[in-house]
């Protein structure tokens, strides 16, 4: 059993992606989402140990009993979020901080199990680590939208303390979008998470209606072509 | 020979305790290879802070190192909370102290609070508070510049009526909807300069120890 490279693409960045379709790992979704550097930290930290323990999972996939196969899963993954934490602690210290329980949480993320289980388990190693690549940049994605989203409503900038993440050469990316902006409290209270992240789910299916929509019409137009060739095959036989 | 269950059992467990330890390992591994480094990025945010409010210029001594720990009551301590000590070419330059106020308006507000040997605050910044967002959050430097009106102010600057929030006629602004929070960081400022003002002799001498140990 092989899924192709370009469904898995298609699979992480959109139709199934873990933010807007499987709705999986809401917690830190909802609760780093206040700002784009720290939506970006996670969102790193999460596709890390996605890629890396679908990679372990897949390369054990045929040693591992079913009946222990689960606590196995748990272990690896609880194991590189430790190894993840301790290296965000060593090189990201001020982020670590900000982020502070989400990072442990990372093991709980139900993502992280849900495509050992789903995916990394039938897989090759390939596969496994590539679409935990692309379910932790569909998963990233989502993060940073609603992040930048509810940092410019809320405090009419963007990328503020960039640096907490890349060092200083990002001190000055800073971006004052608005003038004079009295702020948007709610966009950066945890309402504002939900709020904005419903806006982004109901985005995701209107685009989608739309392209169903596109694809209907056309077909609709070939429609008394293939109807009547229906007719003509049904007369001949 | 063991019957079939028995069998399927064993090999589990050993399959569970195989992971355990490799698990174990590769963690045991990861800390050993990073704790310098985390130990060192852990002193480089505290020394970040504490230059936050103590000038460099003022002090030539390394700060983490002239630690001293108090137990203060009028400094809303609980337990044992250190204090740093700073020096220039020998003497007594500066104090940093931590302090809470534990009646903010949703529980206790943590500050660091640096006072000049002479007895002027050279800086507060509040390191810990679950104050109102919108609301009570501006004494964060971040959010507003309201906690750098400390800044060079002492026990007789201004005198002790001053030492208020201007809605119970003192000296300091309070914020639209939030009283509470300024009025709670102005009271634990004023209490941490009476403790100054006290005990400073007795802060300095330590420092002398502090500093023959090493």
């Amino acid at each position: 059993m092989s899924t192709s490279f370009r469904e898995i693409t298609i699979n992480g960045l959109w139709k199934n992606n873990p933010g807007l379709v499987q709705l999986l790992g809401l917690c830190p979704l909802l609760g780093t989402s206040n700002s784009t550097v720290n939506a970006l930290g996670l969102g790193i930290a999460t596709a890390l140990v996605l890629i890396c323990s679908n990679a372990a999972v897949s390369l054990i996939r045929n040693t591992v009993t079913n009946a222990v196969r689960l606590p196995v899963f748990v272990m690896i993954i609880a194991a590189l979020t430790t190894c993840i934490e301790l290296l965000m602690q060593a090189f990201t210290y001020e982020l670590f901080q900000i982020l502070g329980i989400f990072i442990p949480l990372i093991t709980t993320n139900c993502i992280i199990l849900g495509r050992a289980e789903a995916f990394a388990a039938k897989n090759s190693m390939l596969s496994a680590s590539y679409d935990g690549l692309m379910m932790g940049i569909g998963f990233g994605l989502v993060l940073v939208a609603i992040g930048a989203t509810r940092e410019l409503l809320g405090t009419g900038m963007l990328f503020t303390n960039m640096h907490l993440l890349f060092g200083s050469i990002a001190e000055h990316w800073q971006i004052v979008v608005f003038e004079n902006y009295k702020g948007f409290l709610l966009a950066i209270l945890p309402p504002g998470a939900f709020l904005v992240l419903g806006l982004l789910i109901a985005l995701k299916n209107w685009i989608d209606q739309l392209y169903a929509e596109r694809i209907a019409n056309t077909v609709t137009v070939s429609a008394p072509v293939v109807s009547r060739r229906v007719r003509v095959t049904g007369v001949v036989e | 020979m063991l019957p079939e269950i028995s069998r399927s059992m064993l090999k589990n467990s050993l399959v569970l305790a195989l992971f355990a330890a490799v698990t174990v390992a590769v963690v045991a591994i990861t800390q050993q290879s990073t704790e310098s480094r985390i130990i060192e990025a852990e002193r480089a945010a505290q020394i970040r802070t504490l230059g936050e409010i103590l000038p460099a210029y003022s002090y030539d001594n390394a700060l983490l190192d002239n630690v001293i720990a108090l137990n203060e009551p009028l400094l809303g301590h609980r337990a044992e909370t250190p204090a740093y000590l700073a020096t220039l070419a020998g003497q007594p330059a500066a104090v940093i102290l931590q302090a809470s106020a534990p009646d903010g308006y949703s529980g206790t507000i943590s500050l660091l609070i640096g006072i000049m040997a002479d007895g002027t605050l050279s800086g507060v910044r509040v390191i810990h508070h679950k104050e109102t967002p919108g609301l009570g959050d501006r004494i964060e430097l971040a959010k507003s510049p309201w906690i750098k009106s400390f800044d060079g102010k002492s026990l007789s600057n201004p005198a002790q009526r001053g030492w208020a929030v201007k809605k119970d006629q003192g000296d300091f602004d309070q914020f639209a909807g939030a009283t509470i929070t300024p009025r709670a960081v102005v009271a634990a400022v004023h209490k941490a300069l009476q403790y100054f003002d006290q005990h400073h002799a007795e802060l300095f001498a330590q420092l002398n120890t502090a500093q023959v140990k090493p």
